[in-house]
Order: structure tokens, then sequence, then C-alpha cells
């Protein structure tokens, strides 16, 4: 591990002025501590910036506004959220361990990258992700837990986050702001696909700082969120499927539908007036690209949707 | 016998306990290693022009260790003595700094090429040759009666093939050693499981008498089998505190555990059984390989146990390994039979369910009086005891045969058995014990606590032998001065230790001329002495490896009843409730023991659905080396267990009349696992783990 300076910004200018000067931001520091033991970061500097006064929980008539400093854990225990929006909570408490939830905050939740095993690997292997144009180890070697949509020669790593994905299904905006002011960013294209430049891994600029998650409220809603995985708990999924769902008892008159494990941001899908009986249909990822090794994860996700929306209205 | 806490509880749960890692010497330096990138090669430059504060040391650095095969060695390649790479994650280059901060970065900064890289040999691309090795027991190949006479006499024969994943031990507290050289003797404060054999084996390596290695290990934050030999830590440690005349202490990292401490390694197996329609067996044929490292032939002798589980006329078993690219592998919990027992008792199963017949009633059928392999008699078995009580208490009798014939909601259900059994290893132990004055009792062992409760099974052998209050007995362990230790390995401590601790304080008895309970202090008064120490010792009495019996047929045995669920959407299995009934000889801490078995159980669990670590194909190395890629079950993953004994007592297996415990419950929870989800699908599963997608 190298050194670095730290220092502790107070508030959100302070902050911004620290990324302008090349500082990188930590909060909770469990994913990014992760990196500087293993070398996948190596900052000269870092801003603290838990001090920031954005970890409040605030409603408003259209929406719920919630600090990026909110810890996962104080979401997942709110009660007001949990009544209205179970998915969110569903998909925190699926997430990490009760250990790390405590620490972890929304915004750096978003800010994860891959967990691909090549990307994290105890030695720096091929990975464009890692250092741009080094190569994708992963694209010819094990492919069990790579994308099936939107995936590139160079790069085929999926997004870990699950709090994403319940995001991506409740048209969520992700509030961030930078040395030219605000940005409203939708919870869809926070991530972006690897396409050429798998080391961008989000939208976020490297002065911007991510402030609040925006989630809109209203509606009669029925939502769940489903993590599929081969261990019960602190396991990342294999797939996972989020479900906002509005139904007249016999019809889904609108669902949205969010998956995750499939690529590099949560796969949305919308459906209208779909009738119960039609659901499999529905869902099916058409577009679907699956790895060797990995083909069962279409069918996989196709049935974790379906699954998400019926438990979404029981 | 009286359930006992563990004595050494408290000092772990404060923190008190010391281990390998928390020891101190003035002036250490802390190493890191740099791990060779590419599976096979040679080393042809070692550019450490970027390093800072750090003293580089590489194989033109150390000195040449005598050459020592493995076993007793982990590997017989030492790192560091040439330029050659034999597999990746090979330490080719050691960096010691003052702190393990500057010591990783400067091994970060290092630089070297490669010459000579192959892409690697795979398992299943090499060919299956007998193993040349100590590693094997016995001989590759056994055979009673006429296997294609056998087969000929049978209504019915089901063959199939099975595979095992490369497994990694992972124990919590990683290889850690501090070596320091003080004038010619050689003090080691390292975490091993056999520290005796440590201190041989270091000697040998450097050329030194036996007593000028020192190696103190109180404590081992567990090693399910990766400290059991010398592995690289240890000699790279000491030889470097040689080259710098400084103490030096190395920790490795969670990755080099995954490289440098070896691996349970992929199987492939093939059974075939053949049996008369009334199921009695007729013929059983058991071939296996396993991948191996291009030397040292590690063997995983998953054959054995298919040599005494079932009686048959006619048994063929064939141990064979491939040499390929790859760390080295080693015994880990359960070696041999663990792997061994998964083809074996899922064929069973198979046959069961051809012949319409019960899988527990197919295996008391085909009970045998004596070894069927070798004619010995049994020193104790109570399989059948096992497969009784396991039943009654499963509710067995409740089962419907017919596959997919439970459902409760998204979930099938099914109920699956299967035998465990385990060889019973034997190595010498002693231990001392003394009585002051006061009447106070003190066992001295060599032994080191690893997390098993040894301490407590030593106060509950010197109570009983004394008569006296278990707990006002003191137990020191893991110190070089006291009574050497076979090792705390292979299942073997509680037949060794225990049997030396028995016959230690029979000697106190006898040299006072007491009685068991009678009051020692007034014992030692009336013979004049104010303390008294007495010697025990206990050896098998055997010639075989691993010191297993040439006169008896000495194993332990289990019945494993499990439910699964199966969400047959989500191809998500869940194991809802286990019981496990098992005979391994006398219990000496009830306690302990169940505690062991529970664990067993959470392990086998591993083996059948999480554990798998992948080797890349490409780059020819281990891939996920952390415990992220590497996934072992949580105490969500666990529902209801259920684990007891039926009554054993075995002094043909050793004098305390114990047998080996520690492994044996790894044993067959996987075959139980894999056959409850046939009977939930429908769907046979011969590949470990069972994953998602095998059951879509």
């Amino acid at each position: 591990m190298r050194t670095f300076e730290l220092t502790r910004a107070t508030s959100v200018e302070e902050a911004l002025d620290a990324l302008t000067a090349g500082a990188q931001a930590i909060a909770g520091g469990t994913e990014l501590l992760n990196w500087l033991k293993e070398g996948i970061e190596a900052p000269a500097r870092l801003v603290d910036i838990n001090r920031l006064p954005l970890d409040r929980i605030e409603f408003a008539d259209d929406r719920v506004r919630l600090g990026a400093l909110c810890r996962m854990s104080d979401v997942a225990a709110h009660p007001e959220l949990t009544r209205e929006f179970p998915v969110l909570v569903q998909s925190l408490l699926r997430a990490a361990s009760p250990q790390l939830r405590n620490m972890a905050t929304l915004g750096g939740n978003l800010m994860q990258r891959t967990r691909c095993p090549y990307f994290r690997a105890d030695t720096g292997l091929p990975c464009n992700k890692r250092v741009p144009g080094s190569g994708c180890s992963a694209r010819h070697g094990d492919t069990t837990s790579a994308a099936i949509l939107g995936w590139s020669d160079d790069c085929v790593a999926t997004h870990p986050s699950d709090l994403a994905v319940a995001l991506a299904a409740l048209d969520a905006v992700v509030v961030v702001r930078g040395p030219e002011g605000e940005r409203r960013i939708p919870a869809t294209s926070f991530h972006r696909l690897p396409g050429d430049e798998p080391a961008r891994h989000n939208d976020l600029r490297p002065d911007e700082l991510i402030t609040a998650i925006e989630v809109p409220r209203g509606g009669k809603r029925f939502s769940h969120y489903l993590k599929v995985r081969e261990r019960v708990s602190y396991e990342f999924a294999v797939v996972s499927a989020a479900a906002v769902v509005e139904w007249d008892g016999e019809t889904i008159t609108r669902a949205r539908v969010a998956l995750g494990g499939v690529a590099h941001r949560p796969y949305r899908m919308e459906l209208v007036g779909v009738p119960m009986s039609r659901l499999a249909e529905a869902v099916r990822l058409t577009r679907a690209r699956p790895l060797p090794g990995n083909e069962y994860k279409v069918t996989l996700a196709e049935r974790a949707a379906v699954r998400a929306i019926k438990e979404a209205m029981s | 016998m009286k359930a006992l806490t563990r004595l050494d509880g408290p000092a772990k749960l404060t923190g008190a306990a010391r281990y390998a890692a928390d020891a101190a010497a003035p002036g250490t330096l802390i190493a890191a290693l740099v791990p060779a990138t590419v599976p096979t090669g040679r080393v042809t430059s070692i550019d450490t022009s970027q390093v800072v504060d750090a003293t580089v040391l590489t194989h033109h650095d150390l000195p040449r260790l005598t050459p020592l095969p493995s076993p007793p060695l982990g590997h017989s390649v030492l790192p560091l003595q040439d330029d050659l790479v034999h597999y990746e994650g090979q330490p080719v280059v050691m960096v010691l700094a003052d702190s393990w901060q500057q010591a990783r970065e400067a091994a970060r900064q290092v630089r070297v090429t490669y010459d000579d890289v192959r892409p690697p040999l795979l398992f299943g691309q090499a060919e299956d040759v007998v193993p040349r090795s100590d590693h094997l027991l016995g001989e590759a190949d056994e055979s009673t009666g006429d296997l294609q006479a056998g087969l000929a006499a049978a209504d019915r024969i089901v063959e199939a093939t099975y595979t095992t994943a490369n497994r990694h031990h992972n124990p919590m507290e990683p290889w850690a050693v501090l070596a320091e050289w003080v004038d010619d003797e050689l003090v080691l404060h390292a975490s091993v499981q056999a520290a005796a054999l440590t201190q041989a084996v270091v000697a040998e390596l450097f050329g030194l008498p036996a007593d000028a290695v020192r190696v103190i290990c109180p404590f081992t934050g567990g090693g399910f089998g990766s400290k059991g030999y010398v592995w690289p830590a240890l000699p790279l440690a000491a030889a470097a505190a040689r080259a710098t005349g400084q103490p030096v202490k190395l920790v490795l990292t969670r990755a080099e555990m995954f490289t440098l401490s070896g691996h349970q390694p992929a199987t492939r197996q093939t059974i075939t059984l053949g049996a008369t329609a009334d199921g009695r067996l007729t013929a059983i044929r058991h071939l296996s390989s396993n991948a191996a490292a291009r030397v040292d032939d590690y063997a995983e002798n998953t054959t054995h146990g298919t040599t005494w589980l079932y009686a048959s006329p006619a048994i063929h078993t064939e141990m064979r390994v491939q040499r390929v690219d790859r760390p080295q592998p080693t015994p880990m919990r359960a070696p041999h039979e663990g792997p061994g027992i998964f083809p074996l008792e899922s064929a069973m199963d198979e046959l069961a369910h051809e012949l319409g017949i019960d899988p527990v009633e197919l295996r008391i059928r085909n009970e045998p009086a004596a070894d069927p392999m070798t004619g010995r008699p049994f020193s104790s078995r109570k399989l059948v005891e096992c497969l009784r009580e396991g039943a009654r208490r499963f509710g067995w009798s409740e089962r419907d045969p017919e596959p997919r014939s439970m459902r409760d909601g998204h979930d099938l259900v099914g109920w699956g058995v299967a035998a465990a059994t385990m060889d019973t290893f034997r190595a010498p132990s002693a231990a001392r014990v003394r009585v002051d004055a006061a009447g106070r009792v003190t066992v001295e062992t060599g032994a080191q606590e690893i997390g098993t409760g040894l301490p407590a099974m030593v106060q509950a052998v010197a109570a009983e032998t004394l008569g006296c209050d278990a707990e006002s007995v003191q137990v020191r362990h893991g110190d070089p001065d006291f009574p050497g230790h076979g090792g705390t390995m292979g299942s073997m401590s509680a037949m060794g230790l225990g049997s030396a601790v028995q016959a230690a304080a029979r000697e106190v008895l006898d040299k006072l001329g007491a009685n068991p309970g009678d009051p020692l202090a007034d014992a030692l008064a009336a013979a004049g002495l104010p303390e008294l120490t007495a010697e025990g010792r206990w050896a098998p009495e055997s010639s075989l490896a691993a010191g297993r019996s040439a006169d008896h047929s000495i194993h332990t045995y289990g019945a494993i009843f499990v439910e699964v669920r199966v969400d047959e959407d989500l191809g998500l299995l869940r194991m809802s409730r286990a019981v496990g009934r098992y005979a391994a000889g006398r219990i000496l801490n009830p306690l302990a023991a169940h505690s062991q078995m529970t664990g067993g159980l959470v392990w086998g669990y591993g083996q059948a659905v999480l554990e798998h670590s992948v080797f890349e194909p490409v780059l020819g190395r281990f891939l996920s080396k952390n415990l992220a890629g590497y996934v072992v079950p949580v105490n969500a993953d666990i529902r209801e267990l259920d684990v007891a004994f039926v009554p054993d007592d075995d002094r043909l297996a050793s004098l305390v009349g114990a047998k080996g415990i520690g492994e044996l419950g790894a044993v067959g929870v996987a075959a139980a696992i894999a056959n409850a989800v046939f009977h939930a699908t429908g769907r046979r599963v011969r590949d470990l783990p069972i994953k998602i997608a095998d059951l879509l």
C-alpha cells in the first residue's frame, strides 16, 4: 500500500475543490480500501466526505430524497421506506453483511466496480477495466459469472450492486454535483456498458460527487427484490430481479422490472397491459448473448423476473 | 464421559491466546513474497530499480537447503533455490522491510520476466499414471475375487463417472512464522499442525541437529490439513533470517494460502456396481484419478473406502494421478474418503432405486462380516447401528421412494441417505503428568490447540484415570520442551494423545501405589515426595503407512440423512435438515465431539453445494484467491442439524478406546445431499459442487 494524503471535507464545496485538485472521495471505505490493498487503485490524495450533511432522508409529496451518505443499514431499517418501497429495503438487506451495511453508504454502493474475478485478482491480470488496453482475460476465460447482455470484446463484466437494480425499477434519479452545478442522471443509465471504454465504470466525472438519490412516489404499486445466489447470505447475485408492479387483479397494467447480474448496468424492462398468462413470454430476453458456460443465466434471469413480479403481487 | 467446555475458550475469546503472528523479537524484518505470474518457465530477470526502503532476496541470496521429498515437505520444490517456476504463485523474490505495508508495496514494485513459458497442461489432458510417492498409502491397485465373474452374475449393473472439485482449506489464520537464529539454534514461532514433525524436517533442511530447532506453537488458528506438512513459509522465513542475521516474520496473504499450502485436487472417478435382484453386491469396481503437480505424485487415495465398506465377492480398485501444471495438492478435511465416498454412495443410491430396494436396507444387506478386501477382522464396526438409529431419528420410514413425490410451494422436497467411513491413521504421542505437593495435576504436551478443544480432552482423560475433578487439571501445550506429539492432523490426536495421557496418569498411580480417586496430596505425603512427574507414551503397534493396522480393519463409520429443498424454477438447493449418527470409538469429551460432527456436516454441505476453486485454464492458476470468490457456508445456509454417536469403544484402535472423528464428519454428506436431490427432482447430479445450472 502506498502512502497517501487524507483530508476531511466539512462542506460539499470543500469536497468538490479537493476532487478538482485530483483527490478521490472516501466515505464508508468498504470498497475503496479493498482496491487500495489489492493494488487496483493507488490514489495520492483522498478526501473523507463522511462529515458532509448528506445523510438525511426527506419525504416530499412526489419523491423521497435519500442523502448519498445515508448508511445502507439506516435506510434498510426505515419504517416508512419499508412500507412504501419494499424493493428498495429488500435490495439493501440482501446485500453484503450487517457489518458492511453499517459502514457502506448509498452513494458508495453505486460506485462499486465489478466482482469479475479477473478484475479483482491478487496480481494484475490483463483487464481493461483495471488497466485500459491490457486486454480482457475473462472474454475467453472463465465466463460462468459474466454478462449475457451488453458486453463487448473488451469487457464482459457485470455490475454487482443490488441497490442499483432496485433503483432502476423504481425510476430513481442519481443527483450529482460538480464544479458546474447539479446534474440528474436516471438510475438506469448511471452505470455504463463497457463498449470500448470499460474503464469508464459509470457516468460520474472525476470532479463530481453523488449528493442524493431521488425515488419518485405515488400510485398503487407493489414491489419485490429477488436475489438468486448459491449461498443464502453474504454473496453477490448470480442474477437478481427487482419488480415494481401495478395491476388491476387480472392484468399487469404496468410493471417495471430490472435485472441484476446480467450486464454492467441493470437491465430494465417495461411491461404494459400484460395478462398473467403471458407473463413468461413478456420477459423473454430475446437480445441475450450468453457466453460459453453462462447460458443458464438467460433462463435463470427470465424466471427470476417472473418470480419477482409474482412475489410483488402476492 | 462428562461434557467439558473448552479450556482454551476464554483466552481465545479475549484475545489473550498468543498465535504465531503475535510473536515479536527486537529488530524483526517483515517479509513479503513476489509470486510467479506464469504457470511454468524460468526467471530471466528481476528488476528491483523501483524498490525503496526494502531488502530484496532472490535465489542468488538464500542458502541452499537439503533436498527432501514430499511428504514430509508439502511440496518437494522449495522456492528461491533456483530460477525454475513450477507453478503460478511460486515465490520468486522475497522482500524484507520494517513494516508489512512497506514490504507489500516493495514486493509490488519488483518486475520479473520469464522465459520458456508454455501453456499449462490441465487435469483431463494428461495421462493417468500410477502414483510413485509416499502420498500413496499402500498399493495403487487392490483386488479381490473375479470382477468379470461378479459382473456376469449380476442381475443389475450401474456404472457412472463422477467428479469432485478443487477445494482450498482456508483456515482463518494463514501460515505465520517468526524465525530467529539465536547462536546456532533456530527458534520458530510457527502456525503448524505438527510441531514435532516440523522440527525434524526443518533441522534436516538446514543440516542442523534436531535439538537445534525449537518450534513454539501453543495455538494454531485452524489448519484442516494445510499446515500438516512443511510448506514454503517456514524454510523461507528461516533462510531469510539466516541470510540477513535478523529475525524475519512472514505471514502469508489469503491469496498466497491458495498456492503455498496445498489444496484438495479435482478428482474424476468411475464406479461400477453389480448386484443380484435381491440387492446382494456381486462386483464393485472403483477407478479414480486426481490432479497432481508434475513432481511429487500427490495421490488422493479415493479408492480406499471402497475396499472395506461393503461385502462383495469381487472388488477391484485403481488409484491414478495426472501430472499437470498446478500448485501442489495436500490432504484436506476430509481427505481420501471425503471425495472417494461420494461416488460410491451415490452409486449405491442409484442401485437401490434401480432394484426398488430401500437404500438403508440395501446397505444393511451388504454388511460384511470381515474386511472384504483383506479378510482382517473389524476392530469395531457399527455402521448398521448408525443406519438404523439415524433412520429412526430422521423418520425415514415415512419416505415415499418415488422421485418428485414431495412438494412444498415452489420447492421440490427430497430425502437422501449415505454411509460415511474414514480410515484410522495413528501416530505416536507422549505426555507428562506433574503432581505437586498440594495434589494439583498438570499435563504437559507438545501438541498444539488447533480449534478442536484438545486441552479439554486431555483434562477428561487425566481426570478419568486419576479419579479427580476434570476442571482441576491444568493443561500446558505447544512448547518444544514438552513431550512430542505426532501431529494434530489425520484425526489422530484423541487416540494418540489421549492414550499417552492415560498412560502417564496410570504411571502416577503406580508410582504412588494409589488407586483412582485417592487424594493425591495424601499419597505424595505418604510417599515423602514434594512432587511427582510421570511420562506416558503410546504408539500404534503397526508398521503400515500412517500407523494403520496390519491385524485389524480399523475404521470409523456414520450414516447421514438429509432433507433438501430444490426451487425448481430457480435451481436453488437448500438443506432443510440433517441427521448424522456416528460410531467412532469411545467419545472422550461429548461436547467437543458434538461440535466436531456439527462442523463436519457444515463442511460437507460446503463440498456438496458451494466449494469450488476454479482453475483458470488459460492462465494456469487458481482464479479467485479470496473468500469472496471461494464461497464457504454461512450460518444462514444451515438449518436443523442433529448429530450423535452410537456407543462404541475400540481398544484395538488405541489404549484409550478412541478413534478419530474430525474428518469423519465431513464424509458422506455430499452423497446424501446428491441422493436427496435425486429424490426431490429425479435428476442425478454427479459433479460437485451441485450448482444452480445443474438444477434448472
